[in-house]
């Protein structure tokens, strides 16, 4: 059974590319558009990581990282976060809120992959 | 796929330059509208942190200079002006152009843009900048190639998590995964922290770990490995390579055993146990060692890296040594022969006991001259590598028994008759890449050096898999020559021995590396002033075997003692087969030749009184020595045959430098000099000789 | 031809080939030693006799007699080899000389040596150094580095046709 993923993101290419890459990496990928979107999908399945992005209307990414710790399926799943070189402040704020880690924009799949299996094996 | 994705990039950012613009015009009207301000933020932030992603460097780079102007915005660090607006809008046309792509090269105004951002730029400079390239990400680390040199280290990592490690959804278990990746590792894993049951919050980690790691990654590659936790969690890392001993080689399923059994013993000291291991360890290797240094004398296998002590001895030293060991050889036979002729067994005992120690002695000593030929065989890759590229073509060299000794002497003294025959395989034997494939042979060549111990002997084999060698040619020039006759007869193997006569050679062209006749018997000279031999066998189409057989040792000769005349003289020991009785009888049944029936076989035989021009003392009956020489059998008729006689070779000085069949002298234990024979030159000026007779007496 | 390179008093050791007497610079003479039994090395002229074994060392012995176109030397109880130091190259060689009888060691001034005849000895004039006066007799002193050089002694004799035995 192929670990599942969620990811995050307001811009559907974005989305895209990151499902595309992780699916041919053999794991299976859900996407969301937003903090809300991804509220409401979660519980759908069992998810082994969610990657989100912090920069999204509705509901920001550390928001979104917050909700999801409360619930108690969440407590322990391993959330990364897509940040800019310029928001250093952000990971540190992230990983408050209780972020597992960090992927900076731009990366290339490769780089997408190689911090996933780091995290979820 | 990519490319639909690219589309994807592009239809969408459109759409967000579309309301870029719409949102401008807006925020045109109502500049505080912080709604507004952020939505443009955003918009610019996720077309520069895309565009990277989809290969269009140019939009990236182009749109972070107005990002940060933005950021300052929204942060009310800048106000909206009409400037700035205007701008923007100059911008999101500017972006809008980039995406048209032709080719590689986008749509680019190049004196636009750079006024676009020096405008920008200029608006900024105000305040400072907050974008500090961070090094420590993990995406960049996973692009960047970090140079791990292949030296090995050895870290001791200790690892003790935050407590509220798993409420970030990190499973440690996984770094510790990702440590073992890198190399050998061994850990143990402590609880010692964890409180008592009433206490204890599931949730929180309590577990640390230390980790013993054999890696060729480096200290930050080690740290990358932490990078999410390092901020939450006590993380040491230590370099322990100078702790462990040099050349060990540790056994680490032993080691984890030894941990895990000790683990709850000890929470700090997992050094000492790593130390006690190594401690222990050494003392059974030596023990071991010990053991089968004693069980096997007779191969020896050096390592050039050997911490056990070795001197420097000076050549003649050594020279002196063997020297007098060869003395002490020669007299103690003197020593056996009186004690056996004065019949005191008393003395007979004592002499047989100083021949053991004797032998022993000269065993040793010979040993200390004994080497590796290993060092020989690896400077033959570097040459086969340089001849190749000169040659264009293309050869392997691979090579076995490189632990193979031989005399230090042998050794220096085959390293040119050894290039020239490597030389020689890869000039003449081994084909061009085309002609190979054109033969169904992959293009590769291949040319194999072995050497092997076969009783007193050294067996040295250069096998390549070229075109072999050509019968017909090499007969056809020996004929031109005049070294054999037309109708001469001549087994395979003799023909191919052809090829080191002075002058000999059936190569077409003649290259700056060989091809001048001149290689080959200069080749054979030098193997033979080794007391050796060379043999060549060939298949044509599949490559060529040539075989050199060496004596271990120069020094010392294991050889038959025989009598002609009033002269003794002694015949290699290794050749020699049988010794039988020649008759007169015998000769006269043979009818002129010099051959005798033996079992059937016929042998031709060489008269060595007559060679020699003896005339005194003949005796009635005489005996033939019979050797095989180069796969055939060849006798020696001599008056007395004694036996075997060990004894320490001479060589007979300047002077007899040209004499060809005698190779050397030596003591007697009367004190006299025996001559010893070279057999396998009497034999081939034997050859020679009747060849030269033969073809004459055709004329 | 030599001319008459001596310049110093020096000590020859002398000895005799038939008649004749010749002399040795004695720093070039290691040893006398009595006739022992030589070996002789096949294939080679007849004036080498062969080796023989100086206490471990094979040393080469020449027939002064052969080698200066005389009788072979006979064997008597006078018969010895000295054993000279020769200089060939850059190295220097043992060597056996065969000769009839030994006789004395004699010192003679550069005066009393004059410079070797063109005619008149069978010798070839390199290897002269001079002829040295001494009473009424003449010495033939030898350039033995000339007399031993390798030239001179490496020949091979052929090996004759080869007869098959009737």
């Amino acid at each position: 059974m192929p670990k599942t993923i969620m990811t995050v993101d307001d811009s559907a290419s974005v989305r895209q590319m990151v499902a595309y890459t992780l699916k041919e990496a053999g794991y299976s990928v859900v996407e969301a558009c937003d903090g809300v979107d991804a509220l409401s999908k979660i519980d759908g399945d069992n998810f082994s990581l969610i990657i989100t992005d912090l920069n999204m209307p509705k509901m920001d990414g550390i928001t979104l990282i917050k909700e999801l710790r409360v619930k108690p399926k969440i407590k322990f799943t391993p959330i990364l976060m897509l940040t800019t070189e310029s928001q250093n402040e952000k990971k540190m704020e992230g990983k408050t809120a209780g972020a597992t880690g960090w992927i900076v924009k731009p990366f290339k799949p490769e780089q997408l992959v190689a911090v996933v299996k780091k995290v979820i094996g | 796929m990519i490319d639909s994705l690219q589309q994807a990039f592009i239809e969408e950012t459109r759409e967000l330059l579309g309301e870029l613009e719409i949102t401008l015009l807006a925020v045109e009207d109502a500049p505080t509208d912080s709604e507004l301000i952020a939505k443009l933020f955003r918009a610019l932030h996720t077309i520069k942190g895309s565009s990277a992603m989809f290969g269009f460097d140019d939009i990236a780079l182009f749109t972070h200079d107005i990002e940060t102007a933005y950021d300052l915005i929204r942060n009310g660090k800048l106000g909206v002006t009409k400037q700035i607006i205007d701008l923007t809008l100059l911008a999101r046309d500017e972006i809008s152009n980039m995406l048209v792509k032709t080719g590689n090269h986008t749509q680019i105004n190049e004196e636009n843009t750079k006024k676009i951002i020096e405008s920008f730029r200029e608006i900024v400079s105000g305040f400072n900048k907050t974008g500090k390239k961070q090094t420590g990400d993990v995406a960049e680390q996973q692009g960047s190639v970090k140079k791990s040199n292949e030296k090995l280290h050895y870290f001791h990592i200790r690892f003790v998590p935050g407590r509220d490690l798993f409420l970030t959804g990190t499973n440690p278990l996984m770094l510790i995964e990702e440590l073992r990746e890198m190399g050998n590792l061994v850990l143990s894993a402590h609880f010692d922290k964890t409180p008592d049951f009433a206490n204890l919050n599931p949730e929180e980690c309590y577990c640390y770990w230390n980790v013993f790691l054999k890696t060729t990654k480096s200290l930050d590659d080690l740290q990358d490995v932490f990078i999410f936790v390092a901020d939450s969690s006590e993380l040491t890392f230590e370099n322990i390579s100078n702790e462990i001993p040099k050349d060990f080689e540790i056994d680490f399923a032993k080691l984890q055993n030894l941990i895990s059994q000790n683990a709850q013993n000890y929470t700090n000291d997992f050094r000492a146990v790593l130390k006690q291991y190594f401690t222990v360890e050494k003392q059974e290797k030596i023990t071991e060692v010990n053991t089968t240094l004693k069980q096997t004398q007779t191969s020896n296998v050096h390592s050039e890296a050997d911490s056990v002590s070795s001197i420097r001895v000076s050549s003649e030293k050594l020279d002196e040594l063997v020297n007098l060991v060869g003395e002490l050889v020669t007299i103690q036979a003197t020593l056996s022969q009186v004690a056996l002729s004065n019949n005191n067994n008393d003395m007979i005992s004592i002499a047989e006991e100083v021949e053991r120690i004797t032998w022993s002695l000269r065993d040793s000593a010979l040993n200390i001259r004994m080497l590796p030929i290993g060092s020989t065989f690896s400077k033959f890759k570097r040459l086969v590598r340089d001849l190749s590229n000169e040659l264009g073509k293309e050869v392997e060299l691979s090579t076995d028994g490189a632990a193979t000794e031989l005399d230090k002497t042998v050794i220096e003294k085959l390293n040119d008759p050894l290039i020239h025959i490597i030389r020689n395989s890869i000039d003449h034997g081994v084909e061009s890449p085309e002609e190979r494939m054109k033969a169904g042979k992959p293009s590769i060549g291949k040319v194999h050096l072995s050497a092997s111990q076969s009783g007193g002997n050294v067996l040295i084999k250069i096998i390549d898999d070229g075109a072999g060698l050509n019968k017909e040619a090499i007969r056809e020039k020996a004929i031109k020559s005049g070294i054999i006759a037309e109708n001469a007869e001549l087994t395979d193997s003799e023909l191919y021995t052809l090829i080191f006569a002075p002058g000999f050679s059936t190569a077409k062209k003649v290259t700056s590396v060989s091809g001048r006749g001149v290689g080959m018997d200069v080749v054979r000279r030098a193997i033979e002033g080794l007391r050796g031999s060379v043999q060549v066998s060939s298949e044509l189409g599949k490559g060529t075997v040539i075989t050199l057989k060496l004596p271990l040792t120069l020094a010392i000769i294991d050889g038959l003692l025989v009598k002609i005349g009033s002269d003794h003289y002694v015949l290699p020991l290794s050749s020699i087969e049988e010794c039988i009785e020649l008759t007169q009888d015998d000769v006269k049944k043979a009818h002129g030749r010099h051959v005798v029936n033996v079992r059937g076989g016929i042998i031709p035989y060489i008269n060595l009184r007559e060679r020699f021009k003896i005339t005194e003392n003949k005796p009635k009956i005489e005996q033939i020595v019979i050797a095989a020489i180069n796969n055939h059998h060849v006798g020696f008729v001599v008056d007395q045959v004694f036996g075997q006689h060990q004894t320490v070779l001479k060589s007979l000085g300047k002077y007899y430098e040209k004499v060809e069949g005698i190779s050397g002298a030596t003591i007697l234990g009367d004190g006299t000099v025996a001559l010893i024979l070279d057999i396998n030159k009497l034999t081939e000026n034997e050859e020679l000789e009747e060849t030269k007779l033969a073809s004459n007496s055709i004329k | 031809m030599s001319n008459s390179m001596v310049n110093e008093t020096k000590q020859y050791l002398t000895f005799k080939l038939s008649d004749e007497i010749f002399g040795v610079d004695v720093a070039q003479v290691r040893e006398i030693l009595d006739y022992v039994k030589i070996t002789k090395v096949p294939q080679t002229p007849d004036f080498m006799c062969g080796v023989i074994n100086l206490r471990g060392s094979v040393v080469t012995v020449v027939d002064m007699n052969l080698k200066f176109g005389m009788k072979r030397t006979e064997r008597t109880v006078n018969t010895c080899i000295v054993v000279v130091e020769v200089k060939i190259g850059d190295e220097t060689a043992v060597l056996g000389a065969l000769v009839d009888s030994v006789q004395e060691v004699f010192e003679i001034e550069p005066q009393n040596i004059e410079p070797a005849p063109r005619i008149g000895t069978k010798l070839n004039t390199e290897f002269i150094k001079g002829m040295g006066k001494r009473d009424e007799n003449f010495i033939i002193i030898l350039d033995i580095d000339k007399v031993f050089s390798t030239e001179e002694l490496e020949l091979v004799t052929e090996s004759s046709n080869y007869k098959p035995e009737q």
